[in-house]
């Protein structure tokens, strides 16, 4: 057997493959719905966070700042491990897909929140005056005319980090989510053949793939629509 | 241009509106004396003997800087007010103060006889009934001109999607750009975006319009067509109160000019009189640079 043969044979095994193939595709499902979940619930979240900022109560700014800012400084891993390992102790007790979709997604929100106030911020006073002038009050102006222009400067940041906070799904295997990963390392574990893994590696680069292109896509057309 | 609509309904020379400055006061401190509530509208305004802008003894500042040291002034009904004075004199400050879009520190302003200062006005309510125009247009950049201009009719005015929209491509088509209605502000030109932005203020029927140096952002060949619907609306019986560099446009279409220097109105009368006789020294000096220019 020559190198290239040993290659093939270690990641690219046929009956490896079609052996593990179906269980690898259940653990897609499991990804892709975590992924929406977080990505749905954790843009919302984020951007009901930077409405209320917007309010300029300074109570509520804090909590908001506080929340954003330990939930981008600390690394997803050991957030995902305390409330893992550490609610039990107190007596709650939540599944492992339960915990890793609650983390990613509080997460994202922290990010969300950030992006769509920079957004806030950045909408131009005039815009505020022309709404307020013509009668519309404060949350109507802060939801019609700010919020809009918000969004539309945060989706190419936004969807970029959309996709670097879906990724991380993939740390659910230390905890025992049946995602892609562990699938493949279950899989891996018992074949002894890295194939499994070869197959995940796939799965990830089509689910992800469309997702890079399309926030290219938004990149350009949203510099170029600029008003 | 499309042609005028409400202007077939009055005269472009009407004067007889124009109200006793004297008597209007003093109508109106009849009427409110007893500071009453902004709701309350005197059936005296209809007929014009209140102005429909009073400004009474306005002070503003910001931080140690006395921007407005009193400010008195009466717009009648159809009156063309041009406004003008160097650079950081309190002309905005004054057109912002009008629709409290700056709070101000003392001072009582009124529209159509109806107090808008002090607490307890409804702040969005009264806005509608005084239109504003920016120097930078601020027409919102995600919305098309119509809905530009549905916007606040839809949200404050709670029309419902056909009604508004009906009113916009009317108040658009008042403007010259009712075939611009699907047209995004970066598709259209300064002078077309300042046209809607004159739409959406007039679209609410305000009872008086600000402008603020409606012009002074616009290539001089976009600046005609602005100052044609503006010429309109003024035939169409509008309240206007103009702070521009336009000296020609006050000249042919003002009814009265006002020169603010430091926070004060310093002088005013007729074009013809302000233009050609300044009475004070910094008139004369104001005038003289601008025309140097
Ligand atoms: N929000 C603010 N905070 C602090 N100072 C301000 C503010 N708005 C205006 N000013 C100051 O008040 C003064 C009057 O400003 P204002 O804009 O009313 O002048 P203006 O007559 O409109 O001048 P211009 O012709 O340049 O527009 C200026 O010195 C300006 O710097
Ligand atoms: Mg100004």
């Amino acid at each position: 057997m020559d190198q290239w043969d040993r290659f093939i044979e270690t990641f690219f095994n046929s009956t490896v493959l079609s052996k593990y193939a179906p269980s690898i595709l259940e653990g897609v499902w499991v990804t892709i719905e975590l992924s929406l979940l977080i990505v749905i619930v954790g843009v919302v979240l984020g951007t009901f966070l930077a409405l209320l900022r917007a309010y300029e109560n300074h109570f509520l700014s804090f909590l908001i700042v506080v929340f954003a800012d330990i939930f981008r400084a600390v690394p997803p891993l050991v957030l995902i491990l305390i409330v893992f390992f550490g609610l039990p102790n107190a007596g709650i007790f939540l599944s492992s897909f339960l915990v890793l979709f609650l983390v990613l997604m509080l997460i994202l929100a922290a990010f969300s929140e950030e992006i769509i106030w920079a957004g806030i911020t950045s909408v131009d006073r005039g815009q505020w005056e022309a709404a307020r002038s013509t009668g519309l009050g404060f949350t109507q102006a802060l939801v019609w005319v700010a919020l809009p222009q918000a969004t539309r400067m945060a989706i190419p940041p936004l969807t970029n980090r959309a996709i670097a906070i879906t990724k991380m799904t993939a740390l659910g295997t230390v905890i025992g989510v049946p995602d892609i990963l562990n699938q493949a390392t279950t899989a891996q574990s018992f074949s002894g053949n890295a194939s499994p893994l070869m197959l995940a590696a796939i799965a990830y680069v089509l689910l992800f793939l469309p997702l890079v292109v399309m926030s290219r896509w938004l990149e350009h057309r949203f510099a170029w629509r600029k008003a | 241009m499309a042609t005028w609509r409400m202007g077939t309904s009055r005269p472009a020379d009407d004067t007889t509106s124009r109200s006793n400055p004297e008597l209007s006061h003093r109508v109106r401190s009849l009427v409110f004396l007893p500071a009453v509530s902004a709701v309350t509208r005197p059936a005296v305004s209809a007929n014009g003997l209140v102005p429909s802008l009073e400004i009474c003894g306005l002070h503003k500042s910001f931080g140690p800087l006395e921007v407005l040291k009193g400010v008195d002034l009466k717009v009648a009904h159809s009156e063309l007010v041009f406004v003008l004075g160097p650079s950081g004199s309190g002309k905005s400050t004054m057109l912002r103060c009008c629709n409290r879009l700056e709070e101000p520190d003392f001072g009582e302003i009124f529209i159509e006889g109806d107090l808008i200062t002090g607490r307890g006005v409804n702040l969005n309510a009264i806005r509608q009934r005084i239109g504003m125009v920016f120097q930078a247009f601020n027409l919102y950049p995600h919305l098309s001109a119509r809905k530009n201009v549905t916007l606040a009719l839809r949200k404050v005015r709670g029309m419902r999607w056909d009604e508004s929209n009906a009113h916009a491509m009317e108040a658009l088509d008042q403007v010259g750009l009712a075939d611009k209605a699907e047209s995004y502000p970066s598709e259209l030109s300064g002078g077309q975006q300042q046209r809607v932005a004159i739409a959406r203020a007039l679209a609410l029927e305000p009872q008086v319009m600000l402008f603020d140096e409606p012009t002074s952002a616009l290539d001089p060949e976009l600046v005609g067509d602005v100052l044609e619907v503006m010429r309109n609306m003024k035939a169409a019986g509008m309240t206007m109160l103009v702070v521009s560099h336009e000296m020609n446009f006050a000249r042919e279409a003002a009814d009265r000019v006002i020169f603010m220097d430091q926070g004060q109105i310093v002088e005013q009368g007729l074009p013809a009189e302000v233009f050609g006789f300044p009475r004070h020294e910094r008139t004369r000096a104001f005038l003289s640079r601008v025309k140097g220019m």
